[in-house]
């Protein structure tokens, strides 16, 4: 009997009401959605400036070139990595708990892997000359394998959001009629004629299976290639054969922590205690010491190896690491923001729905800082010493303008969240029902 | 081997696409002929000149003037990644004789258009760890063999030509800094704001192999003085040393001259007589630059 579906008095037209009860333009949206926007176009002003000034504008110079716009771009497509965990590894290992917080899961991914792609564009010194890519691209670079792979895993999730979606938009366009006129259009055209037929329904299960195979090697590619920009070069602290599998893994802690946190968040404000159950944030919960596990595991490789040898660039970077120049850092992310954390998990009453969200969000702040960590000191430690520049490229501080913008990346996450979570409804509806009369014809 | 091969397949591509503007070139060269028989009156004293297309043509002293040429955009573009022919350039730095003197970057900031903190050439206070005691080194571009910028370059902008010498463009150049992460040696520098006299050289055709002017937003790196080395002179940095610090030459005629003596020796001899080295041998770049090790005997 599985504990997270408590939907058994349930009918079938309560559930719809619950479910479909989101799908509105409320004050409250407005109000949300008005402040989003607000602080977005402060945050663009930023930009504009950059735009005007260069990348002069941000803290970064000659010796750290890549600075948190590269950490923030790794941070969000490790982050949108979760979709492929949840919807398709534990999807297709018939692991049911998931089918109700799966779509959330695909609903981060595709919001963060779309605004991943514009991360590396504030990136830019000549952001207007981004078509070279694809006139002048070749086929050595790694910027261009990590550009063909975030353009298809972005295309894959938003298939993998809409494909599985169908009978849902059906329902939206059958049910809500006092929707705006362009939102019912919207509907029936997204429905494709969706009539709940045996064969509609199993040409979609054989699409989404087919999906569900494609996004995993697409997946882990996004996410490799991502690690590939630092590992190819031969720089100590990036120059390393596990880089892959290391934020591959790293990737999973910080997509757990996001999923939970989006849980919480849509669970207490479209109110669907019934079907995000305390027992989905136990078993969020689980699986995230479990990934956070295997983190913890590439760390201590990562670390422990060049740092056991004696005088070598790696093991001088690695002890500035560890009681160095950015050991402050170093520790309270490792710790406070990885290994506390998930320890505390471990524990039943964390796993409840309050205390795993404010967990998730301090596994969420550090695996940013972790990136930040990852990208910044390797280049602060160049082969050859830092002479005759502005005292200030010995170090590197990010300035407002580079916080702001780097903000403005979550806002539009945000955004994207907030309006696709109000034009569908956020728990898979027909898959609830199908498990709710499963569950009864036992 | 593999990415060497594929690196010069690319080049080829590119080359080939260049055969168009090629095309341009040809009419570009016409235009220097045409600028030559301008003028009238002929002062009878002749001379013989080459064209681009390696023809010899007989013109009056008083027909010369500067083509447009070299104002046309899409011939230095070509002639920039051509580079050379028979050509491979190598620099030899005796460190024994280094007093950091700094004429070298200075004259490369200036030719470059750079601003004080950027350095195609820089010149570093090194420890000797084993003797305890430090010395200069001056650090340009190693123009590897095997170069790492080039291969992460997404757009290449960043080149390696036939003569040797690895070149940006900052026409193309995209601003992504990932062969700044990649350069082991800290060669490359960026513009970070608006470049230095950008107002003045807003009107100046964009030579490559100078790499004037500057763009905001784009990567800048020594380049041998590509520019200098297509009429024969030694690069800026070379010629303004006065304490014989740098040796440059060509590499296939195994001579390099002094850039202060104006001396020319065996490559070969001065780099085994002096158990030359070059940087970081073991990360498989193969510079082009060569060291001389510095001596306790300071001359």
């Amino acid at each position: 009997m599985n504990e997270t579906i408590a939907k058994e008095h349930l009918s079938e037209e309560q559930i719809d009401q619950d479910l479909l009860k989101n799908v509105n333009w409320g004050g409250k949206f407005k109000l949300w959605m008005g402040f989003l926007t607000v602080s977005l176009i402060i945050c663009l002003y930023y930009y504009y400036q950059q735009l005007q000034n260069g990348l002069g504008v941000t803290g970064l110079h000659d010796y750290v070139s890549w600075g948190i716009y590269i950490s923030n771009f790794v941070f969000f497509v490790a982050t949108s990595l979760i979709g492929m965990l949840v919807s398709s590894v534990l999807g297709m290992m018939k692991v049911d708990w998931v089918r109700p917080v799966s779509r959330i899961a695909e609903l981060v991914a595709v919001a963060f892997a779309m605004v991943a792609g514009l991360i590396i564009i504030t990136d830019m010194g000549r952001p207007d000359r981004l078509l070279n890519v694809f006139i002048h691209g070749r086929v050595q670079s790694p910027i261009v394998w990590d550009i063909a792979v975030v353009v298809t895993y972005v295309a894959i999730s938003a298939l993998l959001l809409y494909i599985p979606m169908l009978p849902d938009i059906a329902l939206c366009r059958d049910k809500l009629n006092n929707v705006p006129k362009w939102q019912q259009k919207m509907y029936q055209r997204l429905s494709l004629g969706w009539n709940n037929t045996a064969k509609q329904f199993r040409l979609m299960n054989r699409y989404t299976r087919m999906l569900l195979i494609l996004i995993i090697p697409i997946a882990l590619s996004i996410h490799t290639v991502t690690s590939w920009l630092f590992a190819m070069t031969l720089r100590s602290g990036w120059d390393s054969p596990i880089f892959g599998p290391y934020f591959v893994s790293g990737a999973f802690v910080a997509g757990c922590a996001a999923v939970i946190i989006a849980m919480y968040f849509f669970r207490s404000n479209y109110k669907l205690k019934d079907y995000i159950t305390s027992d989905h944030f136990d078993r969020m919960g689980k699986l995230l010491v479990l990934v956070a596990l295997v983190y913890v595991y590439f760390n201590i490789n990562e670390i422990i190896v060049p740092g056991y040898k004696a005088n070598t660039a790696d093991a001088k970077h690695v002890h500035e690491m560890l009681y160095g120049h950015d050991s402050v850092m170093f520790w309270l992310v490792q710790l406070g923001g990885l290994v506390i954390p998930f320890l505390l998990i471990l524990f039943r009453p964390m796993r409840k729905p309050l205390p795993l969200t404010i967990i998730a969000v301090i596994i969420l702040a550090g695996a940013w800082f972790k990136r930040v960590l990852i990208v910044v000191p390797t280049q602060l430690a160049p082969y050859y010493p830092i002479q005759n520049v502005p005292e200030a490229w010995s170090g590197y501080s990010p300035t407002t303008p580079e916080i702001a913008i780097t903000i403005a990346s979550f806002i539009l996450v945000l955004m994207i969240i907030t309006v696709l979570a109000k034009l569908f409804p956020v728990v898979p509806i027909w898959e609830v029902k199908e498990e709710m009369n499963h569950n009864n014809n036992k | 081997m593999n990415m060497a091969n594929k690196n010069d397949k690319s080049r080829r591509r590119f080359l080939q696409k260049l055969g168009i503007a090629g095309a341009s070139t040809v009419a570009g060269s016409a235009l220097l002929l045409q600028g030559c028989s301008d003028s009238n009156q002929a002062s009878g004293n002749k001379v013989k000149v080459l064209t681009a297309d390696n023809k010899l043509v007989e013109v009056d002293v008083a027909h010369l003037k500067p083509g447009d040429k070299i104002q046309d955009l899409s011939y230095l573009q070509k002639r920039g990644r051509e580079g050379i022919p028979g050509k491979k350039f190598v620099m030899v730095v005796d460190l024994a004789k280094c007093k950091n003197a700094r004429k070298c970057m200075k004259a490369c900031q200036s030719a470059h258009q750079l601003k004080p903190e950027m350095h195609h050439l820089n010149v570093l206070e090194m420890e000797d760890p084993v003797k305890k005691t430090s010395y200069w080194m001056p650090k340009t571009c190693q123009h590897c063999d095997n170069p790492p910028c080039v291969s992460v370059c997404p757009v290449d902008a960043t080149f390696k030509r036939q003569d040797g010498i690895v070149l940006i463009d900052n026409e193309r150049c995209i601003g992504c800094r990932f062969c700044v992460a990649a350069c082991p040696y800290s060669a490359r520098t960026f513009n970070w704001t608006e470049p230095k006299n950008s107002d003045k050289m807003a009107d100046v055709t964009y030579d490559m192999e100078l790499n004037v002017p500057q763009k905001k937003g784009t990567v800048t790196k020594c380049a041998f003085s590509a520019d200098q080395l297509r009429y024969g002179k030694l690069p800026y940095c070379v010629s303004a040393c006065p304490n014989g610090v740098y040796y440059f030459g060509d590499q296939n005629e195994d001579l390099v001259t002094n850039g202060t003596t104006k001396k020319t020796v065996r490559l070969s001899h001065l780099l085994e007589e002096n158990a030359a080295y070059t940087l970081m041998p073991e990360l498989g770049t193969k510079p082009s630059v060569y060291y001389l090790p510095p001596r306790e005997s300071e001359g």
